[in-house]
């Protein structure tokens, strides 16, 4: 019985990974295999050791302990499982010893800890007013999305405490049931009084309906992360090692470009000499297949905590623009394009929709100041700007459609070789009123 | 104080001297009006230094960074590649320049098309002339003023230089403010991202006037930039505030060269 959940929810969960892959691979290859060293330390400091979480002090420590929460409750995870299968009882205590009773009691205080945290992660959600929760992109699954996983977790966590109150309740008052003496229980030993002058059989059957829920909810739990914002908790590693790692100013020379440019300033360049067989290359973005697969990947590991919005100049004075809106678009195009490949057997039909446009508006586009306070407010080292960036690419290289004053703007430099109308030739005339 | 001179790189190379820095003195420095005073400012403080260097002149054209940000990467990169057969042609290694932009642009994303230089901005040029003895500051006329210090995109988060001009800064013997975001949580000043160019978008403020609300926070003598786009929208911001008759907006080289200049 338990195999067989254990193993359908492994199943399912992996064909659903498989799916994510997929979808991630539709986008460009961009070579981030350098630097392997680098990157693993990044991905040690900010994934595993949250650095970047801290730059907001308070949220930041409750963020860390639900981590670490997470973390060490996972290692009494793999008892219940090896329990599960072999049909054995807190298995790893007799090989444990004291040990074992330290672990117990740590994964409780853990487990109170993370119950307080998630009540407060709630509350600043749904009571206290903060500006990145109620932005419009929030408004109905996001926010749902977000206080089902709270709530899930405070279930597991309570339905933990539970199993455990009642293991310590038989431990004490039931010998007919053989439980074994063992783990130490700082924070269930405050539910004994409940079990008391409840007989013994019904005691064994909560804590046995607390064990099962507890397991159950956790693979359903596994099994929700591919429909939710969750994600992170497993694709924060993957996208703080292929994160950027060059200066945040540094954006992408495209090379189609510098072939053709190259070709148009050199006087003995043959125009015919290039190949007809050779694929013309789109320029910038529209939809998510423009996009490589590590701003695929940036789209799957957004957990919308907004951090990004909070500080985004535009977004800040009241323009449409949100790069957390960005990523959850890019996101929501991105599932769909895999839905409309699994309903035409692998093949992808167009719907006659686009990344641009349909989710993203050239308004939204035009109101970047490509600062990068977006990237270094991530926490997990997303990067909303070079998808702005790519679509404004595709604006104009194959639309020619930018803002008129950045029409003009550019014919200037083409002209004159300054944004302004200024003759070249007068670049230097400043000198004169030295 | 003697004349100062500049020169084209050209003209120095024909005299068979090699100088030992080129200053990239962008569009906005040589056509924009307020900007050229940080261009006039820097040149003094080089000159003080006895520092041997030239500009291109009429060779230099935009680096092309407001195109590329709008999306134009061909004109971009005729830009860079027609800078970089000047640039390369003189055998050019080390550039200074007054604007992140330029900054960003000739140290970033020139190197893949072949213009690989040392390029520096003239915060730290200024300082490493102050380490190395050949500029001296007095703190004189600035001395116990407030100052807060605004960072540049481009030169803050962009490259990580943030220390540079607070350094300098403090040279001056001021009273350093700093705003409730600054370094790597610096706010824009509204005009990167070719924002400068053009009107923007619908919202309910400018930027630059939220930047200089925070700015004003701080209850500055004086809002110290290091580029002259956020010294256009700082100033315009003040301006609206009707605070100009007592805040200024200056750049650092503007600071330093009154500090040498007494």
């Amino acid at each position: 019985m338990f195999c067989c959940l254990f193993f359908l929810a492994i199943f399912l969960f992996s064909k659903n990974v498989k799916k994510i892959y997929r979808n991630i691979n539709l986008g460009i290859n961009i070579d981030r295999s350098d630097n392997q060293k680098i990157r693993f330390a990044q991905m040690l400091r900010v994934a595993f050791g949250q650095s970047k979480m801290i730059d907001k002090p308070i949220v930041g420590l409750l963020h860390i302990i639900v981590y670490v929460g997470f973390l060490v409750i996972n290692i009494e995870l793999l008892e219940i499982i090896v329990d599960g299968i072999l049909g054995t009882h807190r298995v790893f205590a007799p090989f444990l010893g004291s040990f074992y009773n330290f672990l117990i009691g740590f994964f409780e205080i853990f487990a109170l800890l993370v119950i307080i945290s998630v009540i407060i992660f709630w509350l600043r959600r749904n009571v206290i007013n903060i500006k990145r929760f109620l932005s419009a992109e929030m408004k109905g699954w996001p926010k749902n999305d977000g206080n089902i996983i709270l709530y899930v977790e405070i279930i597991l966590m309570l339905l933990f405490l539970t199993m455990n109150g009642a293991d310590l309740w038989i431990q004490q008052n039931a010998p007919d049931y053989n439980y074994i003496k063992a783990g130490s229980f700082p924070v269930s030993q405050f539910l004994l009084p409940l079990f008391d002058g409840i007989s013994s059989n019904i005691v064994f059957i909560i804590e046995r309906v607390a064990w099962w829920l507890h397991i159950i909810g956790i693979l359903c739990f596994l099994n929700y992360l591919y429909y939710s914002k969750h994600l992170h908790i497993i694709l924060a590693f993957p996208n703080t090692y292929f994160a950027n790692l060059n200066p945040k100013g540094k954006f992408s020379n495209l090379e189609s470009v510098t072939n053709e440019v190259k070709m148009m300033l050199d006087p003995n360049a043959d125009p015919f000499a290039a190949s007809p067989s050779q694929e013309i290359a789109k320029f910038g973005a529209s939809d998510v297949f423009d996009l490589n697969k590590v701003q695929l990947l940036n789209a799957y590991t957004c957990t919308e905590c907004g951090r990004c919005t909070s500080e985004c100049p535009a977004n800040l004075t009241g323009k449409k623009l949100s790069p957390r809106k960005i990523m959850m678009d890019t996101r929501d195009r991105l599932e769909e394009v895999g839905r409309n490949i699994d309903l035409n057997k692998g093949d992808y039909k167009s719907d006659g929709k686009e990344l641009l446009n349909d989710y993203i508006s050239k308004e939204e586009l035009w109101a970047c100041t490509s600062c990068n306070a977006c990237v270094e407010a991530c926490p997990i080292g997303i990067d909303p700007l070079s998808i702005i960036m790519d679509m404004r690419r595709y604006l104009v290289m194959e639309k020619s459609d930018a803002p008129s004053e950045l029409n003009n703007m550019m014919s200037n430099i083409e002209n004159n070789g300054a944004p302004w109308p200024f003759n070249q030739m007068d670049k230097l005339n400043w000198k004169n009123e030295l | 104080m003697n004349k100062i001179e500049i020169n084209t790189f050209s003209d120095l190379i024909k005299k068979g001297i090699t100088p030992e820095v080129l200053f990239w003195v962008g569009c906005a420095g040589s056509f924009d009006e307020r900007a050229k005073k940080i261009t006039k400012s820097f040149v003094s403080i080089l000159n003080q230094a006895n520092v041997s260097f030239a500009v291109l002149g009429s060779e230099e054209g935009c680096t092309g960074d407001p195109a590329k940000r709008s999306g134009n990467e061909f004109l971009f990169q005729m830009q860079a590649l027609t800078n970089i057969e000047v640039l390369n042609g003189y055998n050019i290694k080390k550039i200074v320049t007054t604007c992140p932009h330029c900054f960003n642009t000739l140290k970033n994303e020139y190197p893949e098309l072949g213009g690989k230089y040392d390029v520096i901005h003239h915060t730290q040029f200024i300082k490493s002339l102050l380490n190395d003895g050949r500029l001296k500051v007095q703190g004189g006329s600035f001395k116990g003023k407030r100052i807060t210090f605004h960072d540049p995109c481009y030169l803050g988060r962009a490259n990580n230089v943030y220390e540079a001009p607070r350094e300098l800064l403090e040279k001056l013997d001021v009273e350093l403010s700093e705003m409730k975001s600054c370094k790597q949580k610096g706010l824009c000043c509204g005009a990167g991202g070719a924002q400068m160019f053009k009107e923007a978008e619908k919202g309910d403020k400018e930027i630059n006037i939220k930047r200089t609300e925070e700015a004003l926070e701080t209850k500055p003598d004086i809002i110290a930039a290091g580029c002259p786009f956020c010294n256009t929208m700082l100033t315009d911001g003040v301006k609206n505030k009707k605070k100009e008759d007592e805040i200024k907006v200056m750049d650092i080289a503007e600071l330093i060269n009154q500090a040498t200049d007494l």
